[in-house]
C-alpha cells in the first residue's frame, strides 16, 4: 500500500449520527484517511484502527483518547499547517472536514518510536517534585540550561512562531435566560423558556446539540433520545427568541450574570470564507442562567490503565453510538455501576465483541449476552503501542487474561460543577453518588439541572431542567408551564471506587502522568493540603484542568490523610472551562488595530509630504518634514528651527487638549482649577496657567483664553489632555457642584495651526480677512479674538507663542484645517513659510525654557520649575496649600539649563549632574537633565535639568553622567532662556 | 464666501461609502452639530426650549426627532442637537441666539464623525462592534457606549434597520476599520 490510498474504516460500525453519503479525507502523522461527516477526528481515527494519538507530557507513554469529549487528557495534537498551524487541540472535539491535516506531537521522531520515551525507564527519578528537587542549583542555570531542556522534553505542541493570519472577533449578546449545555436538563430548559416568549440563549461546545442523548439508547417521549433532541432543536431554532450556539463553550461566569462564550465559528471549515472569523469571544449578559452541563465519567486507577484502547466506559458508548466505530473488535468493561453494563450492552447490540464486565461488586446484574466477573479487579494491562491483554485478578483470588483491544472504565460519574465555582463557590459533597455537587453559593442568577447537579437520570435531567426554566421565568415574569416526555428514570447509586489496592504506576492524571505513587509521595513529603498536592505533583494542572482526574487524587489524598474528601477539599476551578486561543482573547485588537488612533486635520497632507509619524497618546503626529536631499532627521529638524526663528513656519497643534468652559461662574472655577489667578483676565485676552494636584505637584500647564465674561477656553498638553478633562468634570460635579459651570471638550471640533516666526503676522495679514487689525497696538501678545479667513470663514485666533517668537495659533473647524494648512504653504511660499513637525517644536521649547511633559514628572512643583510666583498666595486653588507643606516646599530643585563646555559634547536626557569633583554615585547627585536637544540658535546640544539649589549656581561646572552609556561630559549651569530671555520676540 | 474646501472625517473631499453585502456604511459629514447644556437653575427653561425646537426635551437615553432638528441626551441637563450642515452651518450661534444666557451652546459639527450604518444583518454587525443591545433599542433611543475603544454614541432612528453611530472626528479612520471589520463578519 503507497502513501496516498486511505486504509479501510475497518472499525467501523452500523448506524450513527453520520452522513455516510460524504466520505472526508483526512491526514494524521502525514499518512491519509478518511472519515465521515459526523466524525471528530478522534472517532476517524479508531474508525481507521488507530488507538495511538499522541505520547505523554513527562514519561512519553503512548497514548489514545481517554474520553470522546472536551474534558480530554490525553489526544491532543496539532491542527493544521503553515501559519494557522495550532497545538494541544483535542482530536475528541475536533470535526472533521476534508483535507483535516493533523500531526501528533510530543514525540521525536516519530509517534511510533518516541526516543524520550527513556523517561518512562528512568520514572523512579521522574517523581512528584523531580523538578524542584533537581533542578535547584546554581541558580544561574535555569533560565539558559535548565528551563529550555525541561521544555523540550515536556513541551506539548507547538506553534509556528508567525502572527495567525485569521480574524478572531469579539460580541456581546443580551438575553433573559443562558441555558449552558444542549443535554436533557439544558434542552428541556431552553424549550420551556423559549415556549414561554424569553429571550434564549442556548450554548453547547459541541457542534451537534443533545448532549449525552447522542451518546445513549434510550427513549423519550417514545422516541428514540437522539431524535428527540433533533426534534427539539428544530422547534428551537424556529423560535425567534431563541439563539442556538453549537460550538459554543461557555468558558467562564463572571460578575452581574456576564458569561463568556466562545463560538468557534470557522475551525470546521477547510477554508475560512472571506472576511469571516475563525472563533466569536462573545460576552453574554444574562438575567438568569442555567448550568446543564452534564457529568464526566471518572476512570478507575491500576497500574498501567494508560495504554491507548484503555478509556472510560461512556467515551466506549460514544463512539459506537453517536460515531459508529468501536476502538476495538473485542473489548472489555471494568466497573463499580450498573453504568458499565449499559456501554457493555450498547457494544454488544452493535455486533462488538465483549470479553468480559469486570465489576468489583460482588453483587453485580448477570448477562446473558456476556460474562459478568463479580467481584473480580483489573490489575494491569499488555501492550506496547496499544492495549493488547487486560490482567484481572478474580473474587477468588485468581488470574484471567482478557485478550482486548480497548477496555472501558466506568468509576461513576462527576457533575460538571466548574462553573458554578468560577465566584469562589465551594461545591458540596453528596454521599448518595460519592461525588461533588453544586452548594454553597452559586453566581447570583444563576441554577444548576440535571447531571450537572447530581440528577443522573434521563428524567432527572428533563424534570430539572424544566423546573429550572419555570424558576427563572416566574421570577423574570415569563408564563411558563413545562411539558415532561416520558423517559427513564432507573434509581442511579454510585459507590466510590478510586483505585486498584497495590497498584503503583496507576495513573490518575493522564496528562500530567500523575500516578498513585505520586500522590503518596506527596503525602509523605508533607503537601497535603489540595493546593499544595495539585502544585506538587502537577495533579489537575494544564489544558484539561483534571476533569478526569482531580476527585481521585483527593480520595487517595483523603484516604492518606485519615480525612473524608470533603474533609480534604477541593481545588479552586477557574476560568476558562476548556482551552482558548490566545488570539481569540485579543480579537481585532492586535498589530495596527491595537490601539485606535488619532489623525489630525493635516493629517493626509503631512503625509504627502513625506513626513514621519510618532504616537503621542493616541495621536499621531508629524515629526519632520523631509526636503530632497536631507538624509538625516537633524537636517530637517535644523532647519524647520531655523526658519521658524529666522522667518516664519507652521505646525498643527491640534492635539493639545481643549476645553470650552462657559457659566457665570467659570471664571471661578479656573481659579480653583489653576494656581494663578484667572478670574481678573480680561475678554479677549489669554493667560498662561498651571494646575496643581491636590497634593501640590504640577499636574499640567496650558493657557485659558476669555472669549468673554462667561466664556473660556482653555488648553492642556496633549498627553494630560484626557486626564485634565476627568479631572475638571470630577471638579464641577463633586467639588463645586453648586457652580454654575458647563464643560465640553472642543480638542477635536478645531484644526489649529501655530503660525511662528518673525514673519508670522506678514503671513496671517493675507489669511485673515481685512477687517480684523493684527497690528501690534490692536493685537498684542496674549490677545485672542474671533475672525474669519479666508473670505469669511469662522476661526479663533491667539496670540501665543510655544517657540518664544513672535507667534500665533489659528483655529479653524477642523474639515477645513488640511485646506487651511495648503492654503498658508500656497500664501507664505515668497516668505519662505515652512512646515514644521514636533521634533523642532521640542527643540524650540528646550531653547526657551517651557516646561513640558519631561518636567511634569509629577514630582515637580511649581516652585521647582520656576514658577513659584504662580501659585497665588491671595486665593485657595486646587494644590495650593499642600505645596506649601513642609517637605514639598524644602525642595530646592530648580529648573535651569546646562550646556557643555565642549560645544561638539553630547548632552543626555536622563544623565545625572555630579559636582565638578567627588564621587559619582546615587549619593552625591544633585539633580538630573529631563529634557536635551541639539540647538542650532545656540550652536551646541543643551538640556534642561533640575538641579538641586540651581537657581543660585548659574555659570558652575558641573558633570554631566551615564553610567550606563559611559558618558562623562563637562557642563555649564546657565539660565533655562536659551533664547530672548528677555521675551523681546514674542512681543514684538 | 470663503474657498476653501472641507474634507470630511475620513480624509476624502466626499463621504465615504462602503457596502459589503446587505450593509452599508455611509459617511455623514452633512450633519452640524452643537452641544446645549443647561445653566444652573435654568434647567426647565432650557428643556421650554427643546420642547419648542423639537416637539420634546429628550429624556436620559432619548433621541427625538424635530424638523429639522433632531435632539438627543448626553447628560443631565445636557444634549446634543443636530440639523443639516447645509442649511445650518451656523446652528450653535441659532441655538445660542434662541436660548440666550439660559443655556451653554458649543459648537460640535467637527468634533465628531457620524457614520450611519444601513441594512439587514445592522443589529448582528452592531452585537460585534458594542456592549448595547440594539434589538432592545426602540427607534428614539441614544446611548454612550465605547467601539474598538473609542466613545461613541449610538443612536437608533427611523428607519427600523439603521443606526447612527456618532464617534470623535479625528478616530474616525479607526472606527470605520472596525466597524468594516464588523460588517464583513456578518454580511
Amino acid at each position: 500500500m503507497n502513501d496516498m490510498s486511505e486504509p479501510p474504516q475497518v472499525n467501523r460500525l452500523e448506524g450513527g449520527r453520520l452522513d455516510r453519503a460524504r466520505p472526508l479525507r483526512f491526514t494524521f502523522d502525514g499518512r491519509s484517511y478518511t472519515g465521515l461527516r459526523g466524525d471528530t477526528l478522534a472517532s476517524a481515527l479508531l474508525a481507521n484502527g488507530v488507538r495511538l494519538m499522541g505520547r505523554s507530557f513527562k514519561y512519553h507513554r503512548p497514548r489514545g483518547p481517554l474520553t470522546a469529549g472536551s474534558e480530554e487528557p490525553n489526544a491532543l495534537v496539532e491542527l493544521r499547517t503553515g501559519d494557522r498551524q495550532e497545538p494541544n487541540t483535542r482530536a475528541t472535539t475536533a470535526e472533521l472536514y476534508d483535507g483535516l491535516s493533523a500531526r501528533s506531537q510530543n514525540r521525536w521522531p516519530s509517534l511510533a518510536f518516541d526516543a524520550l520515551a527513556i523517561n518512562d525507564r528512568l520514572s523512579p527519578f521522574l517523581t512528584a517534585g523531580f523538578y524542584y528537587k533537581t533542578f535547584m542549583w546554581p541558580a544561574a542555570f535555569w533560565e539558559k540550561l535548565y528551563e529550555p531542556i525541561i521544555r523540550r522534553a515536556a513541551g506539548l505542541g507547538s506553534v509556528s512562531g508567525a502572527p495567525d493570519p485569521d480574524d478572531y472577533d469579539k460580541g456581546f449578546r443580551h438575553c433573559d435566560l443562558l441555558v449552558i449545555g444542549a443535554g436533557p436538563a439544558g434542552l428541556m430548559a431552553a424549550l420551556t423558556a423559549g415556549r414561554a416568549g424569553a429571550r434564549v440563549i442556548l450554548a453547547d461546545e459541541d457542534f451537534e446539540m443533545g448532549g449525552r442523548l447522542l451518546s445513549e439508547r434510550l427513549e423519550i417521549g417514545g422516541d428514540a433520545a437522539d431524535a428527540w433532541a433533533a426534534a427539539t432543536v428544530a422547534e428551537l431554532a424556529s423560535l425567534p427568541n431563541v439563539r442556538l450556539m453549537p460550538r459554543g463553550t461557555v468558558i467562564g461566569a463572571w460578575d452581574h450574570g456576564t458569561y463568556g462564550v466562545v463560538e468557534r465559528t470557522g475551525d470546521h471549515l477547510a477554508v475560512l470564507p472571506d472576511g469571516k472569523p475563525r472563533q466569536v469571544l462573545w460576552r453574554v449578559y444574562a438575567k438568569r442562567a442555567i448550568l446543564a452541563a452534564g457529568a464526566t465519567e471518572r476512570p478507575i486507577a491500576f497500574d498501567n490503565n494508560d495504554r491507548p484502547g484503555v478509556m472510560s466506559a461512556a467515551a466506549l458508548r460514544t463512539y459506537a453510538n453517536r460515531y459508529a466505530v468501536t476502538a476495538a473488535p473485542r473489548v472489555a468493561v471494568f466497573t463499580c455501576n450498573d453504568d458499565g453494563h449499559r456501554t457493555a450492552r450498547d457494544l454488544h447490540r452493535l455486533g462488538v465483541r465483549v470479553a468480559a464486565v469486570v465489576d468489583t461488586r460482588d453483587d453485580a446484574p448477570a448477562s446473558h449476552d456476556y460474562e459478568v466477573l463479580a467481584g473480580a479487579q483489573v490489575r494491569d494491562t499488555r501492550g506496547r503501542r496499544g492495549l493488547t491483554f487486560v490482567e484481572v485478578t478474580l473474587a477468588d483470588g485468581g488470574t484471567r487474561m482478557l485478550e482486548v483491544g480497548a477496555l472501558g472504565m466506568a468509576g461513576g460519574w462527576n457533575p460538571n460543577v466548574h462553573l458554578t465555582c468560577h465566584q469562589r463557590g465551594r461545591p458540596v459533597w453528596d454521599e448518595g453518588i460519592a461525588a461533588f455537587v453544586p452548594g454553597g453559593a452559586l453566581p447570583p442568577g444563576m441554577a444548576v439541572a440535571g447531571a450537572a447537579n447530581g440528577r443522573l437520570s434521563t428524567h432527572g435531567a428533563l424534570s430539572e431542567g424544566a423546573e429550572a426554566a419555570v424558576a427563572a421565568g416566574t421570577d423574570l415574569g415569563f408564563a411558563t408551564n413545562a411539558e415532561l416526555p416520558e423517559a427513564e428514570d432507573a434509581p442511579v447509586a454510585q459507590a466510590p471506587f478510586w483505585y486498584v489496592r497495590g497498584s503503583e504506576r496507576a495513573f490518575l492524571d493522564q496528562q500530567n502522568d500523575v500516578t498513585v505513587k505520586d500522590v503518596k509521595l506527596s503525602h509523605q513529603e508533607g503537601f497535603r493540603a489540595v493546593e499544595h498536592l495539585k502544585r506538587y505533583t502537577t495533579l489537575g494542572m494544564a489544558t484539561d484542568q483534571g476533569k478526569t482526574s482531580n476527585l481521585a487524587g483527593l480520595a487517595i489524598m483523603a484516604e492518606l490523610a485519615g480525612k473524608t474528601i470533603p474533609g480534604v477539599g477541593t481545588t479552586m476551578f477557574r476560568p476558562p472551562y476548556t482551552p482558548v486561543p490566545i488570539a481569540t482573547f485579543a480579537g481585532r485588537v492586535r498589530g495596527r488595530a491595537f490601539h485606535p488612533t488619532r489623525l489630525t486635520p493635516t493629517h493626509r497632507w503631512a503625509e504627502a509630504q513625506g513626513a514621519p509619524f510618532v504616537e503621542a497618546g493616541d495621536w499621531l503626529r508629524a515629526q519632520w518634514f523631509p526636503r530632497p536631499g536631507e538624509t538625516h532627521w537633524r537636517q530637517s529638524v535644523d532647519r524647520e528651527v531655523a526658519a521658524v526663528r529666522a522667518g516664519v513656519g507652521v505646525c498643527d497643534c491640534t492635539t493639545l487638549g481643549k476645553v470650552d468652559v462657559q457659566g457665570t461662574d467659570a471664571a471661578a472655577f479656573l481659579d480653583a482649577v489653576y494656581a494663578n489667578r484667572m478670574s481678573t483676565l480680561a475678554p479677549g485676552r489669554v493667560r498662561y496657567g498651571l494646575m496643581l494636584r491636590e497634593d501640590g505637584a504640577v499636574m499640567d500647564d496650558g493657557t485659558a483664553a476669555r472669549l468673554a465674561p462667561d466664556h473660556f477656553v482653555v488648553t492642556t498638553t496633549t498627553a494630560n489632555a484626557g486626564a485634565v478633562y476627568r479631572h475638571l468634570e470630577f471638579v464641577r460635579q463633586c467639588l463645586m457642584p453648586d457652580a454654575d459651570v458647563q464643560l465640553i471638550s472642543v480638542t477635536e471640533a478645531w484644526a489649529q495651526l501655530a503660525v511662528a516666526g518673525p514673519r508670522s503676522r506678514a503671513l496671517l495679514e493675507r489669511i485673515v480677512d481685512p477687517d480684523h487689525d493684527l497690528s501690534n497696538a490692536a493685537f498684542p501678545f496674549m490677545a485672542c479674538a474671533p475672525v474669519t479667513v479666508c473670505g469669511g470663514l469662522r476661526a479663533r485666533l491667539f496670540r501665543i507663542s510655544f517657540s518664544g517668537e513672535l507667534a500665533y495659533e489659528l483655529a479653524v473647524p477642523a474639515r477645513y484645517g488640511d485646506a487651511l494648512m495648503r492654503r498658508l504653504m500656497e500664501r507664505g511660499a515668497d516668505l519662505g513659510v515652512t512646515p514644521y513637525g514636533v521634533e523642532a517644536l521640542g527643540v524650540m521649547r528646550v531653547e526657551k525654557g517651557h516646561a513640558a511633559g519631561p518636567e511634569l514628572d509629577g514630582t515637580t512643583t511649581a516652585a521647582t520649575l520656576g514658577l513659584g510666583r504662580m501659585v497665588s498666595p491671595a486665593k485657595d486653588a486646587i494644590g495650593a496649600v499642600l505645596s506649601r507643606r513642609p517637605g514639598l516646599a524644602e525642595d530646592d530643585r530648580r529648573l535651569v539649563g546646562v550646556r557643555p563646555v565642549d560645544p561638539g559634547a553630547k548632552v543626555t536626557a536622563g544623565g545625572h549632574l555630579m559636582a565638578a569633583e567627588g564621587p559619582v554615585d546615587a549619593a552625591h547627585g544633585q539633580g538630573h537633565v529631563t529634557s536635551a536637544a541639539y540647538s542650532p540658535s545656540v550652536g551646541s546640544m543643551i538640556g534642561l535639568a533640575l538641579l538641586r539649589g540651581g537657581a543660585d549656581r548659574l555659570g558652575e561646572r558641573m558633570r554631566l553622567v551615564s553610567p550606563l552609556t559611559d558618558l562623562t561630559v563637562e557642563v555649564e549651569v546657565v539660565s533655562p532662556h536659551f533664547v530672548d530671555p528677555e521675551g523681546e520676540r514674542l512681543r514684538a | 464666501m470663503h474657498d476653501l474646501t472641507p474634507i470630511a472625517p475620513l480624509g476624502g473631499t466626499a463621504p465615504r461609502e462602503d457596502v459589503v453585502g446587505t450593509l452599508t456604511l455611509t459617511e455623514r459629514p452633512d450633519v452640524a452639530l452643537a452641544s446645549v447644556a443647561a445653566r444652573l437653575g435654568r434647567e426647565a427653561e432650557v428643556r421650554g426650549h427643546l420642547t419648542d425646537l423639537l416637539g420634546r426635551a429628550p429624556g436620559p437615553g432619548e433621541a427625538v426627532q424635530g424638523d429639522p432638528e433632531t435632539g438627543f441626551w448626553t447628560g443631565p441637563d445636557q444634549w446634543m442637537v443636530d440639523a443639516p450642515h447645509d442649511t445650518h452651518e451656523d446652528l450653535a450661534d441659532r441655538l445660542e441666539a434662541r436660548m440666550g444666557e439660559a443655556a451653554s451652546v458649543t459648537e460640535q459639527t467637527d468634533a465628531w464623525a457620524c457614520l450611519d450604518l444601513r441594512g439587514e444583518a445592522m443589529e448582528e454587525a452592531m452585537a460585534r462592534l458594542c456592549a448595547l443591545d440594539l434589538p432592545s433599542m426602540a427607534p428614539g433611543t441614544a446611548q454612550r457606549t465605547t467601539i474598538h475603544h473609542v466613545g461613541c454614541f449610538v443612536i437608533r432612528r427611523d428607519p427600523p434597520d439603521g443606526t447612527r453611530i456618532v464617534g470623535p472626528r479625528a478616530s474616525a479612520g479607526s472606527l470605520h476599520h472596525a466597524i468594516l471589520g464588523a460588517m464583513r463578519s456578518v454580511a
